[in-house]
């Protein structure tokens, strides 16, 4: 199973990434320039954290141009799996493959600490050989986290269960106490209708060895790989 | 002359929670300006244009896809010849 790791000028974690997958995982991995166009072949594109453009204009808002994105954006469309984490989730947004808006943390300051997460649908790519009923620990490092988006499109997230992951405690308890930036509904991370799309503000590329705090965030990977022995497919 | 300038001022719109504008009235008042209530905080941009017959689409066209983030910001275009 081959991940594509797309570099922007700005990117951060495509390094991460790219471990995690290939030494952790023991998948292949490859990285992709934000200038290219091809996809090369790969199973699954990863969007990383970073500053991509220096978090100019809006977080995420001049990467989604990039000549990659369209590449990106066509192989989404088309069902490949995307999963955006932190900038990588706002180029999503940007770019409209997810809806809503990632806004300014609540309380204006970065937030970098291990959050909690709720896995609010097990029934996706990312999540299906998660542990039941279990929250993931995983780090959290951003300043424009605070997801946003007007109440009928709120509700309609929820009855789809786009909503994969919610800040909670360690139990599982969504509460405003756990909210770590402002997140209406506790939202830390969402899927597209079809269910092939992931932007979560959370690490899991940097939560994948015990010795890192957590490895909780290889349960989201290593669902990936369960999901695509069942379900093969290759992006141009 | 051919030139002409567009001033483009993007922001909230109204009943989005803005963080930035929020803090900047509390500090407002921390300096004993009481008489603000409220803030909107936004961003300004000047645009220096050459004429062609379709300009003002062209700008509306760039607000909305580059400028602004239509979910969250409205924005408003002065044209100065």
């Amino acid at each position: 199973m081959k991940f594509g790791i797309v570099t922007f000028p700005g990117s951060n974690c495509d390094y991460d990434s790219y471990a995690a997958v290939k030494f952790v995982l023991g998948q292949e991995a490859v990285f992709l320039w934000h200038k290219s166009e091809s996809l090369e072949s790969c199973d699954v594109i990863i969007l990383p954290g970073g500053f991509s453009y220096g978090d100019y204009l809006r977080s995420g808002a001049i990467a989604r141009f990039s000549p990659i994105m369209k590449s990106v954006e066509r192989f989404a469309r088309s069902g490949g799996i995307v999963i955006g984490i932190c900038n990588g989730f706002q180029v999503l947004v940007e770019s409209g493959l997810l809806p809503g808006a990632l806004m300014r943390n609540a309380h204006l300051r970065f937030s970098c600490k291990h959050v909690y997460l709720k896995i609010e649908n097990y029934d996706t790519p990312f999540t299906g050989v998660c542990p039941p009923g279990k929250t993931l620990k995983i780090p959290i490092a951003h300043g424009d986290g605070n997801y946003y988006n007007f109440q009928p499109e709120l509700e309609k997230l929820k009855n789809k269960a786009q909503v994969l992951f919610t800040y909670a405690t360690v139990d599982g308890n969504v509460v405003p106490e756990a909210n770590p930036n402002g997140s209406l509904m506790n939202i830390a991370g969402i899927t597209n209708r079809e269910g092939n799309i992931l932007g979560m503000m959370p690490h899991p590329e940097r939560a994948v060895e015990k010795i890192l705090g957590s490895d909780d965030g290889l349960h989201i990977f290593n669902s990936l790989v369960a999901c695509f022995e069942k379900r093969p497919a290759k992006a141009g | 002359m051919n030139k002409k300038k567009a001033i483009i001022y993007v922001r909230l719109k109204d009943g989005v929670l803005d963080p930035q504008g929020k803090t900047i009235a509390q500090a407002m008042g921390n300096m004993g300006y009481d008489e603000f209530s409220s803030v909107r905080s936004g961003r300004f941009f000047e645009l220096e244009c050459e004429s062609r017959p379709d300009l003002d689409k062209r700008i509306d066209e760039v607000c909305r896809r580059l400028l602004s983030n239509p979910v969250i910001e409205t924005y408003r275009v002065e044209m100065i010849s």
